[in-house]
């Protein structure tokens, strides 16, 4: 057991436990809350196994739908953002991106906002058009995804910039 | 079959994410379709515990909200005793058999939910305390739910906040039925369809649950008219309910266990058969 296979076990447990105790109880305008679980999968070594990620990401959503009562709908949204998350790595930072040092907890760049953001639009879309099922309310699927996904990126910056402060 | 061991070996990881994928998918499916088969859900040991435990810090923040309600319903109750002319006819038993036909379980709303299409609550009550699933869940102001899955000590309740509720209630003063909706918009309004032109429905009209469904009893409360659209092809009435109830502040509730149902329900499937 290395450190870098315990920071991610910490790393799960505690966003868990933020996410159902705290995150979920926002109800902001009534329907808003941010889930910043994705973090866990964005924050997940880039060099490490990627099997590994899948099946966490998978126990990850996996909770979540036992504590939302939600089916499968936080799996397949995790599962399918950890299969897609290196050509995110791709489309953000180049091709070249394993052989560089890609940190995503560390001063914000365009490169890594624009990682995060894409990674949360398409995490939030496939969960809201999962969790919904219906095509007659896409409009208002659409309108929830942009309006979450806002938040979502807010309290994970915050939460990024707060754990890992900057080093001069 | 070396190169169908060498195809899994190569293609392991997308094979591993499609499978997982599957399974989520297979769950999501289930709990959209038939309302009976949700396989996750936070009725168990674990979640129901955790659930519990956050709500046991929370519910401090209410108890002075909760105990003006509770000594309102108490005046209210106390009105009706004092009221009763006639002690000797009490309607709720059935002086033959000499048992009441409702018992009514005291339970918890241990996790509150209201922002999804399809929202579902928890409560701290389960098989051990005699909550069984298709039992009525109301509270002092009036309906809540139907239990939809439970465990040994937590249940989970399809709240009227949901897109799949479908609730039998009519029109107080005239005894026309209709369905209980949800469009999944505004957490104070319910839609009741299927009220035909002529119940002469008004705006401040109250609705309350029918008698055709057996799991909630006739007259119980749900909310008031609040706007009346007649749908020209049909000529039914769409009707937006403004809710007695607060459903995104829920406290105490209680579990209507009817006796007669068990029975009825065993008549109805024998006339089938039979059919």
């Amino acid at each position: 057991m290395n450190s870098a296979v315990l920071l991610n076990i910490a790393r799960f447990v505690l966003l868990l436990a933020a996410q159902v105790i705290v995150f979920n109880n926002i109800n902001f305008f009534g329907y808003l809350n941010p889930f910043p679980y994705v973090l866990f999968i964005l924050l997940y070594p880039v060099n490490g196994n990627k099997s590994g990620l899948l099946l966490a990401s998978f126990l990850l959503g996996i909770i979540m739908d036992m504590f939302c009562n939600s089916g499968g709908v936080h799996a397949a949204a995790s599962v399918t953002l950890a299969y897609l998350r290196p050509a995110f790595f791709k489309f953000s930072f180049g091709v070249s991106y394993e052989y560089q040092t890609v940190k995503i907890n560390d001063k914000l760049t365009p490169e890594r906002f624009s990682f995060i953001l894409i990674s949360v639009i398409t995490h939030h879309f496939i969960l809201f058009l999962l969790e919904t099922f219906r095509l007659n309310f896409f409009f208002n699927i659409l309108i929830q995804t942009i309006f979450c996904t806002l938040f979502t990126i807010l309290i994970s910056i915050l939460i990024i910039y707060l754990f890992k402060p900057s080093k001069r | 079959m070396q190169q169908i061991f060498n195809f899994i070996f190569k293609n392991s990881h997308k094979l591993l994410f499609l499978l997982l994928l599957l399974i989520s998918f297979v769950l999501t499916i289930q709990s959209h379709s038939y309302h009976k088969s949700k396989v996750i859900s936070s009725a168990n040991f674990l979640t129901g515990g955790i659930y519990e435990r956050i709500n046991s810090i929370s519910e401090y923040f209410h108890l002075k909200q909760q105990n003006s309600e509770l000594a309102v319903e108490n005046a209210r109750l106390k009105m009706l005793l004092f009221n009763l002319k006639d002690t000797t006819k009490i309607p709720d038993i059935d002086t033959i058999k000499g048992v009441k036909k409702i018992d009514i379980i005291v339970s918890k709303v241990i996790h509150n939910s209201y922002s999804s299409p399809e929202n579902y609550l928890t409560i701290n009550s389960g098989v051990n305390q005699g909550v069984k699933t298709d039992m009525g869940v109301v509270n002092d102001l009036g309906i809540v739910g139907i239990v939809e899955k439970t465990s040994a000590n937590f249940a989970t309740v399809q709240s009227i906040l949901n897109l799949n509720s479908k609730i039998n209630a009519k029109l107080k003063k005239s005894n026309h039925f209709g369905t209980l909706t949800w469009d999944g918009k505004n957490t104070g309004y319910v839609q009741l369809i299927d009220i035909p032109r002529l119940s002469s429905a008004r705006k401040g009209d109250t609705i309350v649950t029918g008698g055709q469904s057996d799991i909630f009893p006739e007259n119980i409360g749900i909310g008031t008219i609040e706007k009346l659209y007649l749908e020209e092809k049909t000529n039914y009435y769409y009707i937006d309910i403004r809710l007695f109830n607060d459903m995104t502040n829920l406290g105490h509730v209680y579990i209507i266990k009817s006796k007669d149902r068990e029975e009825i329900l065993k008549l109805e499937t024998e006339t089938k058969k039979n059919e």
